[in-house]
């Protein structure tokens, strides 16, 4: 192989819903330049054209969840030379993760007559629980925008500039009136990190978490919050508990809904 | 006695949206087993929607499928707001229809030049398409985009809208926001009627298919978000009927569960069954480019699936145009939508065929239980049904080509396998 040649991109999938990988083709202004920057080499979704790797980028969206893909994840990592967990699923074990909360052969029963056909794991597990990971970026589904800089940052070797602060920081830079302040609105934006330009508040409803925590975000304090809006435990505990339920911080802020000790 | 086995495999199918399997096996000339193999891995959304609220399954099922969210918001919206009795003010009726004209536009768009065309073109990916072809698949793109912007300005983003809720939107654009979109979608109908021309120029391979076509049907429009469950066999019911007359029969080479009408057996939903059920309500400007697409009053052959694609593109343009003209805006964003305790049905036509939702919920509107059923599980059975009587007709192709035909079979339905995992790889034995 030449010293000079294109760059390799992959992009695989995993348990998701294709929602991370199809914001890549929704990149509709930018998808021929990055065509052109790079080499789509493993796009099964885009491409039945499959070149072999190694690969210099690997894009993985979803999270683990049978014997096979844990199997599979370790063929990925060993033939990629950066690793980026793309989404919610690849980054906390996504919607799915909600299984770790309960049996699963229990829900297996739910929605299969015959669950003794399937195979899976008990657990939905980030890639990070699997494989080493070069960079994690987060969203339920990932911004376009910030998906491109990752690329963008991983092609020339530089850190990615994506920022650990919360929504309530891009809320206020949108201008926003606080849909909590103003409105009693329940918002896990100062617990959330950014990345989607705070759109729910923009469109007058309560951030739902789809980023997962920011940087040393305070739960007990926005728990107490909420609560003393008027928010009942159950309904504080199912906010934490959605597209990112397994993300430490929201783990152990749902958890504490569940002992009733999310009141302060 | 010694047979001639051959044997086609493709393992890890391409340019579908999620993962799945192709396994034919034929045996002295005949074809003795045809499986769509479905390996997504299972995801449970209906054990984990028990005992969530009333109010998150439009969020939470949008999370089934990155392509189509809007299908699964917008059924499970109905299927709630029917067991509380709310029924939505029109314009907000209007604005959920011109949201999911979005989603048609940006799937369709999607499908049509970077998952089947491809095939036609004989490249490997519209990237691929782009050396040769840049100005078609730039164009491609914008009209995709013109999708987007849509989902972006009704729905709050491209991909799991965040102003869906039960009874209406968090918020409603004003008319100074919709105004600009309807410029870009009159170029987008225009950019779609040219892709009308594109396509129909394909060399198209023979297949007649006689599944039964079952699509919603509408009084008054091309129904998308709404209507009653017909089919060209008789069948006219209410979306609460559905599953007296449709079984899901777990199999075990998939995850998905494959759907059939009781005692009559395969059918087909999606582009073919909405466009031979409903051609009459086709605005104009649809009908027009069908026809000189030379398609008919009905469409059976599945590989023109794409025109159908198309010409729906076409439609859902034409339409948007028009609801961002007559758009007033809603005097508020959404209706109220109380808990009331029972059962309820929602089905919409999703970019690739009914998607039916149902719950049942308690009093303090707890979900006691969902049941959805995607439109490609329903699917399964006739595609299954095509790729043999596709091979038997076939079967003086070499392996290689044979394969390549069965692979774009599957893309004409656009299978959709994140979504029908409650749902592809490809292999061919003949013996």
């Amino acid at each position: 192989m030449a010293a000079h040649s294109t760059p390799k991109l992959a992009v695989w999938k995993f348990a998701s819903c294709d929602g991370c990988q199809l914001s890549l083709l929704d990149c509709e202004d930018e998808l021929l330049a990055v065509a052109g920057a790079v080499e789509i080499a493993h796009f099964p979704e885009a491409s039945s054209t499959v070149v072999e790797g190694p690969y210099d980028v690997s894009l993985v969206e979803g999270s683990v969840t049978t014997p096979q893909d844990a199997e599979r994840i370790q063929e990925v990592r060993a033939v990629s030379r950066h690793l980026v967990a793309i989404g919610a699923c690849a980054t906390a074990g996504g919607v799915q993760a909600l299984r770790n909360f309960t049996a699963v052969d229990e829900f297996a029963s739910v929605v299969y007559a015959h669950p003794e056909y399937l195979s899976t794991l008990e657990s939905s597990t980030p890639i990070s629980a699997h494989v080493p990971v070069d960079f994690e970026l987060r969203g339920c589904p990932v911004d376009r925008g910030q998906l491109l800089e990752v690329l963008s940052a991983f092609l020339r070797k530089r850190k990615p500039d994506i920022r650990a602060h919360s929504v309530c920081l891009e809320c206020k830079r949108r201008g926003n009136v606080c849909v909590m302040v103003a409105h009693g609105t329940g918002c896990l934006g100062p617990v959330t990190q950014a990345g989607c330009g705070a759109i729910c508040p923009s469109f007058e409803r309560g951030c739902y978490g789809c980023f997962g925590p920011m940087e040393t975000p305070n739960t007990a304090s926005l728990s107490a919050a909420l609560h003393s809006g008027g928010m009942d435990d159950g309904t504080v505990m199912r906010l934490f508990r959605t597209f990112n339920a397994t993300a430490p911080a929201f783990e152990a802020a749902s958890r504490a809904e569940e002992k009733g000790a999310g009141r302060l | 006695m010694t047979h001639k086995i051959r044997d086609l495999t493709v393992e890890g199918l391409a340019r579908v949206e999620g993962e799945g399997a192709m396994h034919v096996v034929i045996t002295d000339g005949e074809v003795t087993d045809v499986r769509l193999r479905i390996y997504e891995p299972p995801r449970f959304f209906e054990a984990f929607l028990r005992g969530r609220a009333y109010t998150e399954p439009p969020d939470i099922t949008a999370r089934i499928c990155g392509i189509c969210p809007v299908a699964y918001q917008t059924s499970s919206c109905q299927a709630i707001e029917q067991v509380c009795g709310a029924v939505l003010d029109e314009p907000l009726r209007a604005l959920r229809r011109l949201l999911y004209c979005g989603e048609w536009i940006e799937s369709h768009v999607l499908h049509i030049y970077f998952l089947h065309a491809p095939d036609f073109l004989g490249v490997g990916s519209a990237l691929e398409l782009a050396k040769d072809h840049r100005d078609l698949v730039e164009k491609a793109l914008q009209l995709k985009k013109v999708g987007n912007d849509i989902m972006e300005i009704v729905g709050g983003r491209a991909i799991h809208p965040i102003n869906v809720r039960l009874g209406g939107f968090y918020r409603t654009p004003t008319k100074r926001e919709l105004r600009p979109l309807a410029e870009r979608l009159r170029w987008a109908r225009d950019a779609a009627l040219e892709t009308v021309r594109v396509v129909s120029g394909f060399d198209f391979p023979d297949l007649e298919i006689d599944h039964e076509l079952v699509a919603l049907h509408h009084p008054d429009e091309y129904a998308i978000t709404e209507g009653r469950v017909i089919s060209d066999r008789g069948l006219d019911i209410e979306v609460s009927e559905f599953l007296e007359h449709i079984v899901e029969e777990h199999v075990e080479h998939s995850t998905s569960l494959h759907g059939h009408i009781i005692e009559r057996g395969r059918y087909l939903v999606g582009p073919l069954a909405r466009y031979t059920l409903n051609y009459d309500q086709l605005p104009a400007v649809a009908r027009e480019a069908a026809t000189e697409a030379g398609l008919g009053k009905e469409c059976r052959n599945p590989f023109r699936s794409i025109v159908v694609r198309a010409v729906e593109t076409v439609a859902a343009c034409d339409e948007a145009v028009r609801i961002i003209e007559e758009y007033s805006e809603p005097d508020r964003p959404a209706v109220p939508v109380p808990p009331r305790a029972g059962v309820g049905h929602g089905a919409t036509e999703a970019p690739r065929g009914i998607l039916y939702h149902r719950y049942s919920i308690d009093d303090e509107g707890t979900i006691l239980e969902a049941d959805i059923v995607p439109p490609t599980a329903q699917n399964q059975d006739a595609i299954e049904a095509d790729l043999r009587k596709l091979v038997t007709a076939n079967l003086e192709l070499d392996d290689h080509d044979l394969q390549h035909l069965c692979e774009q079979s599957i893309r004409n339905y656009d299978p959709c396998i994140s979504c029908s995992t409650h749902f592809l790889d490809f292999t061919v034995e003949r013996r």
